[in-house]
C-alpha cells in the first residue's frame, strides 16, 4: 500500500508503537486515532483511558470530545475525574501517555497554553488539561504531530508539560522518576531521544520522505541517527482499518445523531 | 433539603452578583439551561469556575458576566479555541477577564478537598510545568514524612454549584450516572447546589446499590428541565449535539453574529425550549 497520505502514515506509525499490554492515557485528536487503530489491529486488548474517567474503552468511532457517551458505553468501568487523576494516573497505573502538541521543542517539552507572553498572549490556546501530570506520571510519553515551522520550534513560549527540559538529566533533577518522551511520530519521520542529550533524533524516515523535507518543516537543526531507516509502508489492513474508522467517525459527527 | 422550584426561581434564589459559581459537567451533563437562566437574569461580576469551560462559558464571558474564570482546559472540545474568551483575554472585550489556570489534576484535587472540608489539596504534580510560575495559587510543600516535594493548591469551595443530572426522586435525591466527572465533588464542595434533571420519578427502586446518588439534604434546589444539558448530553436520555459544537466556532467568531445568536437563542428563549432541541438526539445514547 503506497497511496497513504502523510497524515495516515503518521497515525499508522504511531499506532505501531503501542504494545498489546499497554495501559494508555489517550490525548484527543491525532493520538486518539493512533490508539484506536492499534486496538483495531495488533493490540486488541490494549487498555485505553480517556481523562473523562473511562477505563478500557473501545469506541466504534473516534470521539469528538474526551467525554463522548460512547467512551462510557464501551468502557470496562467509568470512574470520577478525581479518581482518574489520583488513583490511576498519579498512582502509577498508566504505562504510556499519548499526547499531541501545538508547539514542541527538540527535548519534547510541549506548549498548548499560549503563543507569546502568558499574561499578554498573541494567541490564547486551550491550555494543558490533564497534560502536565500525564507528562510526569505515565511510565513514558509518546507524542504525535504534523511537522511545520510554527509547531516544531527552537524555544516554546510556555512549558505546559515538561519533557526533557533542557536535556540530559533534567527530569531526575526535578525529582521526576518516569521516562518522559521516548517517541515522536510526525507525518514525515519517527524520532527518538538521544540516550545522553535527550534531543529528539530522526531514526526513521517515512517512505518517500527526504532529510531536506524534515529539516524544512522543523524549527531546530535536525539531528539524524547514524543509521536512518525507512518506516515500513502501511499494510493493507492498517490502511483500510484506519480509513474505515475515519469514515465511521465522519458519518457519526456530521449530520444527524449517530 | 432540596426544594422543587422552577429554574427561574432556583437561579434567582441561589445566584447573586459577585458569586463564585461552578456550572460543572465534564463534557457530559453540562447545565446549559441553568447558565442560560443566569444570563437572562443578568448576573454580573461572577467568578466562573469549571475544569473544562466550553461554549456556555464562552457565552457568559462574551456577555461580560464574569470578572474572573478559574479553569484547567478552556476550549471547544475537538473543535478548537473559545473565540469569545480569546476576545476577552486578548482584547478585553466586552470587559477585562482575569484568569486563574490549573491542570485537571489540580482542579479535581481542589474540588475533592473542598468536598472533604480541607483548606488545600496535595498531589504529585506541576513538576517542570510553567503554570507553577504564573499562578500564585500553586505552591510546593514538603511531605513531613518522606521529604518528597508535592504540589498544593487551595481547595475549591464555590458559593454555588449548578449541575445537570439524569433524575431525582420525589424526596429530592439525585441520580448521576455515566461519565460522572466532577459532579458529586462540585456539589458537596459548594455552599449551595442547584440541580436540573431530565425527570422526577417516584423512587429509585431497582438501582444499582452503588449508584451515584446525592441525597436530598445535599441539594438546595431541583428543577425539571428536559434537555437541559443541550448541546451536551444526558447518558440514557439523548446524545451529544456535535454539530452545535462545530457551529459555535463560526457563531462565536464575530461579535455581532454572537450577539444576535444570544438574543435569538437565549434572551428570547426559555427553559422549556431545551426539550425540543434534543428530540432528534434521543435515540443516540
Amino acid at each position: 500500500m503506497s497511496d497513504a497520505t502523510p497524515e495516515e502514515m503518521m497515525t499508522i506509525a504511531a499506532s505501531r508503537a503501542l504494545r498489546p499490554d499497554d495501559v494508555c492515557f489517550v490525548g484527543i485528536g491525532a493520538p486518539s486515532a493512533a490508539c484506536n487503530l492499534a486496538r483495531l489491529t495488533h493490540a486488541p486488548d490494549i487498555t485505553l483511558i480517556y481523562e473523562s474517567g473511562t477505563i478500557g474503552t473501545a469506541p466504534n468511532v473516534l470521539p469528538l470530545s474526551i467525554g463522548d457517551g460512547e467512551l462510557c458505553d464501551t468502557a470496562v468501568t467509568t470512574v470520577s475525574v478525581p479518581e482518574m487523576f489520583r488513583y490511576w494516573l498519579q498512582g502509577g497505573r498508566v504505562s504510556v501517555g499519548f499526547l499531541g502538541a501545538a508547539q514542541l521543542d527538540k527535548f519534547g517539552n510541549i506548549n498548548t497554553t499560549a503563543i507569546g507572553d502568558y499574561h499578554n498572549p498573541k494567541v490564547r490556546l486551550p491550555g494543558g488539561g490533564g497534560a502536565p501530570e500525564i507528562a510526569s506520571s505515565c511510565g513514558e510519553i509518546f507524542i504525535t504531530m504534523k511537522q511545520n515551522q510554527r509547531g516544531m520550534v527552537n524555544r516554546i513560549d510556555f512549558f505546559t508539560s515538561f519533557g526533557h527540559g533542557d536535556g540530559g538529566d533534567a527530569r531526575e533533577k526535578l525529582g521526576i522518576a518516569t521516562k518522559g518522551p521516548t517517541l515522536l511520530v510526525t507525518d514525515l519521520a519517527t524520532w527518538k531521544p538521544d540516550a545522553v542529550t535527550k534531543e529528539f533524533t530522526v531514526v526513521s524516515l517515512h517512505p518517500g520522505v527526504s532529510r531536506e523535507q524534515v529539516q524544512q518543516t522543523c524549527g531546530w537543526p535536525v539531528t539524524f541517527a547514524e543509521n536512518v531507516e525507512t518506516t515500513p509502508a502501511p499494510s493493507a489492513l492498517e490502511l483500510t482499518t484506519l480509513r474505515d474508522l475515519h469514515a465511521r467517525t465522519k458519518a457519526a459527527h456530521s449530520g444527524d445523531a449517530a | 433539603m432540596a426544594k422543587f422550584l422552577s429554574l427561574h426561581d432556583a437561579v434567582a434564589a441561589n445566584l447573586s452578583d459577585g458569586d463564585v459559581v461552578a456550572f460543572e459537567g465534564f463534557t457530559h451533563l453540562i447545565p446549559h439551561a441553568a447558565a442560560h437562566e443566569a444570563i437572562r437574569q443578568g448576573r454580573r461580576e461572577l467568578t466562573l469556575v469549571r475544569m473544562t469551560p466550553d461554549i456556555v462559558y464562552d457565552q457568559m464571558i462574551g456577555l461580560g458576566m464574569a470578572k474572573k474564570v478559574v479553569f484547567s482546559y478552556v476550549g471547544n472540545p475537538g473543535v478548537g479555541l473559545l473565540r469569545r474568551l480569546r476576545d476577552a483575554v486578548e482584547n478585553a472585550w466586552p470587559v477585562p477577564l482575569e484568569i486563574e489556570e490549573h491542570s485537571h489534576a489540580a482542579m479535581a484535587n481542589a474540588y475533592e478537598a473542598g468536598a472533604a472540608g480541607l483548606p488545600m489539596a496535595v498531589f504529585r504534580g506541576y513538576r517542570g510545568a510553567g503554570l507553577a510560575d504564573v499562578n500564585p495559587n500553586i505552591k510546593m510543600v514538603e511531605c513531613p514524612f518522606t521529604g518528597e516535594i508535592l504540589a498544593a493548591v487551595p481547595s475549591m469551595q464555590p458559593d454555588v454549584t449548578f449541575i445537570h443530572a439524569q433524575k431525582a426522586n420525589k424526596k429530592g435525591d439525585v441520580l448521576v450516572e455515566g461519565i460522572v466527572g466532577i459532579q458529586k465533588e462540585a456539589v458537596l464542595a459548594a455552599g449551595r447546589a442547584v440541580v436540573t434533571v431530565e425527570e422526577i420519578v417516584d423512587n429509585f427502586d431497582g438501582l444499582h446499590p452503588n449508584a451515584c446518588v446525592l441525597p436530598a439534604w445535599t441539594v438546595s434546589a431541583i428543577c425539571t428541565v428536559p434537555g437541559g444539558a443541550h448541546p451536551s448530553y444526558t447518558h440514557g436520555y439523548y446524545g451529544r449535539d456535535n454539530v452545535s459544537y462545530l457551529e459555535w466556532d463560526d457563531i462565536s467568531a464575530d461579535r455581532e453574529r454572537f450577539t444576535a445568536w444570544m438574543q435569538a437563542n437565549v434572551f428570547d428563549a426559555s427553559p422549556e425550549d431545551f426539550a425540543g432541541r434534543v428530540t432528534k438526539f434521543r435515540n443516540a445514547t
